[in-house]
């Protein structure tokens, strides 16, 4: 059980370091708006897989780098994770046993409910409102959901026999 | 494949999730934003994290740093001899063009003599490059790989070789962050180059426009007019190019004109930026006053004369470096 556990921590800090990077690395203008919220994704997938990784405290502090990063309000990323993470650690036992599509469906509507929280920061911090293309990054995040679920799982499964 | 997690006891995932820490993270988080957005309390564990986010930056800018090597490796030769042709030519017309120009400002240093008005104010600028990571896509912010160590400070303007790009908002040791003009929460006083009419241009949140509420309808600003930095405000130097107006319509009042501009500067694209040093624009600070600069012959002849002269008007021209 410490070998699963050990080997899961360094998919689990692996995939920290690469959203924390993907999170900042630049894309091309046109495609910019379409950027997935990695640090999200990743916590919809860890909450979902390894609630005892993925505490609402540990969201809390990803959000802090993701702030720190990004250079925006210190707080904002940690709020808006916390409360994915919060959702999904309490419908987890229901997600888990959903179908793909459907499971697509609730990441879908987590997105859009982090958009609205990010949206609500935003209107406290008095800036303008954003045009629709503030509305694609879920819809990208939601088709990359299936890609990534797989990968992550496909990874843990590897990396598990090997090392035991 | 998920097992059932018997190694999570409930107790422990149940706490966890449970509505109070909730709050208390998010709370948390509220007191977080406030503090960075009303006071700047934590302005010091930025500067503590940029020392974090440094290698983070440089690592995540490497795709985009190897794109580009790799494309200027494989780039064929022939491109590059036309490239070079083209250059010298564009070298020998803006020599010619600068021969004639230097030749120009000295007549006018002269005419000022004459007519005792002050030196002229010499812009010093710095060149840096912009790092390739994006800060948020919302926010018009980008990196410059310039610091503290080379004298930066918050406020300063920043240009391409077209035009404004913005100004730095914040230092840090070893980058700056920028905030573009096009960003909705940034405005630049313009002038409107071909009638003089004063306005201010908003960023519109989108990379290719900026907006002009506001025009009385009797300034008979046309498309095709240029904007140019009026110098009100003491953050940007008069007489910078800024945009040209692609856009004129009627606002909802039917009082006003509205005017949409396209920036001057390539605003989508990375490379390297001049951040301008002037200190007495520092000085004199946000008390509204027009200072004239070193531009074409048609800048100075549309250019308000009347300045209020601060205390230290004698300063001379420094030189570029």
């Amino acid at each position: 059980m410490s070998l699963r556990t050990r080997s899961d921590s360094n998919v689990f800090w692996t995939t920290l370091i690469l959203g924390v990077l993907l999170a900042v690395v630049a894309l091309p203008t046109p495609l910019l708006p379409f950027k997935p919220f990695w640090l999200g994704l990743l916590v919809i997938y860890w909450a979902l897989e390894a609630p005892e990784r993925m505490s609402l405290r540990n969201a809390f502090l990803l959000g802090l780098l993701g702030d720190l990063l990004a250079g925006n309000l210190i707080g904002e990323q940690a709020l808006r994770l916390t409360v994915i993470a919060f959702i999904v650690l309490r419908l987890r036992s229901r997600m888990r046993f959903f179908p793909m599509l459907q499971q697509a469906l609730v990441v879908f509507a987590l997105l859009l409910n982090d958009r609205v929280v990010m949206l609500m920061v935003r209107a406290f911090q008095g800036s303008a409102a954003p045009d629709w293309t503030f509305w694609a990054a879920p819809v990208t995040g939601v088709f990359l959901w299936p890609w990534l679920f797989l990968l992550l799982d496909i990874a843990r499964a590897r990396v598990r026999p090997r090392e035991s | 494949m998920p097992s059932p997690g018997n190694d999570t006891s409930p107790l422990f995932a149940e706490a966890d999730s449970s509505t109070l820490g909730l709050v208390g993270f998010v709370l948390l988080a509220m007191v977080l934003m406030v503090a960075d957005h009303r006071g700047h309390f934590l302005d010091a564990i930025r500067r503590e994290a940029a020392v974090l986010a440094g290698p983070v930056y440089w690592i995540a800018s490497a795709p985009a740093r190897t794109g580009r090597a790799v494309h200027e490796m494989v780039i064929d030769r022939g491109r590059l001899t036309d490239d070079n042709a083209q250059l010298r030519q564009d070298l020998l017309l803006a020599q010619a063009r600068l021969a004639r120009l230097n030749a120009v400002a000295d007549q006018n240093t002269r005419l000022r003599e004459l007519l005792d008005a002050r030196t002229r104010l010499g812009l010093k600028a710095q060149l840096g490059e912009l790092i390739d990571v994006d800060l948020e896509p919302f926010r018009h912010r980008v990196l410059i790989g310039l610091g503290e160590g080379d004298g930066l400070a918050p406020g300063q303007a920043v240009m391409d070789s077209r035009g404004v790009l913005g100004q730095v908002v914040e230092v840090r040791s070893d980058d700056s962050v920028l905030i573009l003009i096009t960003d909705p929460g940034h405005a630049i006083p313009v002038r409107v180059a071909r009638t003089g009419l004063r306005s201010i241009a908003y960023g519109s949140g989108s990379l290719d426009s900026l907006s002009l509420p506001h025009i009385p309808f009797s300034a008979g600003v046309r498309v095709g007019d240029t904007l140019v930095t009026s110098g009100i405000g003491g953050v940007f130097p008069a007489g910078l190019p800024v945009g040209t107006i692609v856009q004129v319509e009627p606002d909802d009042s039917a009082t006003f004109v509205l005017a949409i501009a396209t920036p001057a500067a390539a605003m989508a694209r990375s490379g390297e930026v001049l951040v301008l040093h002037d200190e007495r624009l520092r000085m004199v600070g946000t008390d509204g006053v027009a200072l004239d600069f070193a531009g074409p012959p048609e800048e100075l002849a549309t250019s308000p004369t009347a300045i209020s002269a601060p205390p230290d008007a004698d300063r001379r021209q420094r030189p570029a470096p």
